[in-house]
């Protein structure tokens, strides 16, 4: 491999000619990181780089931090490589990192998704020579439907749980899918309720001039009972916990791309599943890499075998490159 | 389609029983009698021939979704079900139908006469006409087997609630060897005469395991002890000079076992037993590795029949002279079928299974001991005045079996699940210390809670020492208990040792490696029980 450009090491990916890293798993001096996530933003590196808009979130997550931002498209000089962000459409302040240190121009994309959400920067397709993917759907068995229809059938959901007297329980983790669903909530329906841990990213978004619908905090202040036919958004670990138990009747539901698979719904045991994915699903793969312009593909995690694959079936220099990154789990943002 | 497809869609998005029997017998109540026919056969297992080959399938999905098939065959033990990769690979619907259940499975039955290219146009436009859930539903239909946690005793109580007619009358129509074909919705369900059927078994009574201690059972002298043979439990039906084998699953098991023929030249017609189908062999009951030659053998070499004959060891007698027995108490059964057995000749295929004598509970604990021995499993517990009931009952009947055989070993593989396991590492390969070198012996992927599988699959993807495809090799860190029934020596394995049911009893994170078993431990359990 190359001794400019990106290097994947046991530490992260790294630029030799910046002295950096790009979303390390390890303690380093210098890391650039492309979104809040904790299985991408940890703890103990010196100083962090990020977009504008993802640092408040960072600084909440991880608190005393050395913090430089930058905004998309604005180019930094860091040793001898140029380096720029650009929109990932994954989550706010979400981004792929651009590094161009002299032999050819390298895409570190972290998470993406090409569907516009209304509430990320959308995805904004960045050419290069050597592309760094995911593939956490990277099967041709995820293929995403329109948000528009999402937004219907939960909507739909909604209204019968309150028809049926029931608290409606969508489970979300709390950067990112917490706050597209509220977004595509019908507030004619009944209030929303949030679990504290979405609240929080909630109240940290709105402060850096994020339009978000109104919530109500559901913490142990609240009263349980005073907001019938609500629908509470909470992190999945908190679905069917003693703090939920106490709404009454209820109906729970997860949102996410692993409810394509019947079986995955059936494990998580709830009474619905709702296919819904800030990850790129199988199409929406390829078009990016298409769109890169890349000949050179590294696939970080996910399917990454099958999809590396079919990338070298098909004119592609694909190699799978080991990652600690989780992708999208059922749980958190992360596996704990 | 739509009505049996949103029956589907309700069953399979509920965990509540109550919303699954509702939306069953709201079905029932509305749905045409064919389509309420297949629906019940179809959830009690009886699909159409299968009309499609599922090579042909996968090679028509893959070339209508635009992807080789290698890719499509990586994705189907992912997804976990033919007929739902199939679903989720095709592109949208262009088209609409709106063909019933029955007219769908009419069309594929009469796919089976016509030449290929009839057959692929056919299926096409039927994948191009249905959304995701009628295609997945359609496809089912193709590839077999609903199994949508509908059990026939949920089914029973939804026909039930749809017609008034009794749970345990239903139970007992819905048995045998009928199918839509045979059969019309008046004559299975509604009409008088329900035991018409010559074939049909009577519903199994299940026992469950006990957990308490066997003196809480009270009075000794009001149970039968018998031993647990450990083959395949199965019904005898001898009815009109003919006879029929039925399994537990209600599977129609006659022509697998030739030799219970010669039953009817013993027994005479009207008989219904229940037992155990096992290899016999010295005067004695063989192990289950004799009998194992013999499962999912649909005909029999003359030379396996002469190696491992099988004979129903009956333990109860349902019907005797025409009459249905199973409202009688036990003892009252055991007597009769004491007296009907009692004239067989040594080698004719049923034997009496004969019960063992107690007088104390510890002395019972004392010879459940030496089950294995016996070539059986544990005890079964009987209450004398039972009746014989359907289903899975606490009370009256228990099987009090040995404890499983324990190993401690080193998790050194991890494969991701399918199905409902996608996304986790689930399946392990489990080893053992042959002095400083860690011997793979066997693989496990039940037994764990599903926070303890998240826990794992985390820790996998970070201790990941080298891949081999979809197998990870992981640094030897975790120790799980393995338990086991049995165990026998097997050249295939490098172990030299293959185990019966193994499976993860506990995640031992208070052990080292160096703690986990040896070979010579394995070796010396192979000793003594294999």
């Amino acid at each position: 491999m190359q001794t400019s450009g990106l290097t994947f090491t046991d530490r992260g990916i790294y630029c030799a000619a910046g002295d950096f890293y790009i979303d390390p798993w390890k303690p380093v001096d210098r890391a650039l990181i492309t979104h809040g996530h904790a299985d991408h933003a940890r703890y103990g590196h010196g100083t962090y780089l990020c977009t504008d808009i993802a640092a408040p979130v960072m600084r909440h997550r991880l608190g005393d931090i050395t913090v430089q931002t930058t905004g998309y498209g604005e180019v930094t000089q860091i040793g001898d490589a140029t380096v720029s962000f650009h929109p990932a459409g994954h989550v706010p302040g979400s981004a792929q990192i651009r590094v161009d240190a002299g032999d050819g121009i390298w895409v570190a994309s972290g998470d993406y998704k090409t569907e516009d959400d209304g509430l990320s920067t959308p995805f904004e397709p960045v050419q290069c020579d050597h592309f760094i993917t995911e593939s956490t759907f990277g099967l041709p068995v995820f293929h995403w439907q329109p948000q528009i229809e999402i937004a219907a059938q939960i909507n739909a959901w909604w209204a019968a749980c309150r028809t049926a007297g029931q608290t409606a329980f969508l489970g979300a983790y709390a950067l990112g899918k917490a706050q597209r669903l509220l977004t595509m909530l019908d507030p004619d329906i009944g209030p929303v309720l949030t679990h504290t841990a979405i609240e929080n990213t909630n109240s940290i978004l709105r402060a850096q001039g994020i339009a978000l619908p109104d919530t109500i905090r559901a913490d142990a202040a609240l009263d349980p009972k005073a907001h019938p036919g609500a629908l509470i958004l909470a992190p999945p670990s908190a679905l069917g916990s003693a703090w939920a138990r106490k709404f009454g009747p209820q109906q729970t539901a997860f949102a996410s791309g692993w409810m394509a698979m019947r079986g995955v719904r059936r494990r998580r045991a709830g009474d619905r599943g709702f296919v819904i994915s800030d990850h790129a699903d199988w199409n929406s793969l390829l078009t990016a890499i298409k769109a890169t312009k890349a000949e050179n593909i590294y696939v970080t995690h996910g399917y990454t075998d099958i999809f590396s694959r079919y990338l070298n079936d098909n004119g592609w220099n694909a190699q799978v490159v080991p990652t600690q990154f989780e992708g999208e789990t059922l749980d958190t943002e992360t596996a704990a | 389609m739509k009505q049996f497809a949103a029956l589907f869609t309700a069953i399979d998005q509920s965990t509540k029983t109550t919303a699954k029997v509702a939306a069953l017998a709201r079905y029932f109540e509305t749905a045409s009698d064919t389509d309420r026919l297949w629906t019940i056969a179809l959830f009690s297992g009886r699909r159409p021939k299968r009309a499609v080959t599922t090579t042909l399938l996968r090679a028509w999905a893959a070339e209508q979704a635009g992807i080789p098939l290698w890719l499509f065959e990586e994705c189907y033990p992912i997804v976990g079900d033919l007929a739902e990769t199939i679903a989720l690979v095709l592109p949208p619907p262009q088209d609409t139908s709106d063909r019933s259940l029955t007219e769908w499975i009419d069309l594929l039955r009469n796919l089976r006469t016509a030449d290929e290219d009839a057959r692929k146009a056919t299926v096409l436009q039927a994948w191009d006409a249905l959304p995701t859930t009628e295609r997945f539903v359609f496809n089912k239909l193709i590839t077999g087997g609903f199994r949508v946690g509908i059990s026939q005793k949920l089914m029973t109580r939804a026909l039930s609630k749809a017609t008034g007619k009794d749970e345990a009358e239903l139970a007992h129509r819905l048995m045998g060897d009928w199918t839509p074909d045979t059969v019309t919705w008046q004559d299975l369900i509604e009409a008088e005469d329900a035991s018409a059927d010559a074939s049909r078994p009577y519903p199994f009574y299940l026992a469950y395991a006990l957990e308490d201690m066997a003196t809480a059972l009270g009075d000794p002298a009001d149970w039968q002890a018998e031993w647990k043979w450990d083959g395949i439990r199965g019904q005898l039906v001898l009815r009109d000079g003919l006879h029929f084998v039925w399994s537990r699953g209600e599977e129609l098991m006659t022509d697998r076992f030739p030799e219970l023929a010669r039953a009817t030249d013993f027994l005479p017609a009207g008989t219904v037993l229940d037992g155990e189908l096992l290899a016999w062999g010295d005067g004695a009951p063989q192990s289950f590795n004799a009998l194992q030659k013999r499962i999912g053998r649909k005909t029999v070499p003359k030379k396996l029949m002469q190696e491992a004959p099988v004979i129903l060891y009956a333990y109860d007698l349902l019907e005797w002279q025409g009459q249905d027995l199973r409202t009688f108490p036990l003892s009252t059964r055991r007597s009769l079928l004491e007296a009907a057995c009692e004239a067989l000749p040594e080698d004719a295929p049923v034997r009496l299974s004969p019960t063992v004598a107690f007088a104390q509970w510890d002395e019972l604990a004392r010879v459940r001991d030496t089950a294995r021995d016996a070539q059986a499993e544990g005890l079964m517990l009987k209450r004398k005045d039972s009746p014989y009931r359907i289903g899975r009952k606490k009370g009256d009947w228990w099987k009090w079996t040995l404890d499983p055989l324990t190993i401690d070993a080193v998790m050194i593989y991890a494969q991701a699940g399918h199905g409902r396991r996608a996304n986790l590492f689930t399946d392990y390969t489990f080893a053992v210390w042959n002095g400083n070198d860690l011997v793979p012996f066997t693989k496990a992927y039940s037994g764990l809670k599903d926070d303890e599988f998240r826990k794992i699959t985390a820790w996998v993807k970070k201790n990941t020492l080298q891949r081999f495809g979809p197998v990870r090799q992981v640094t030897p860190h975790h120790v799980f208990e393995i338990a086991f029934e049995g165990i026998q020596a097997s050249p295939r394995h490098k172990s030299g040792v293959a185990l019966r049911f193994p499976r993860m009893v506990r995640w031992r994170q208070d052990k080292n490696v160096q703690d986990a078993n040896t070979l010579d431990d394995l070796n010396q359990m192979l000793k003594t029980y294999g």
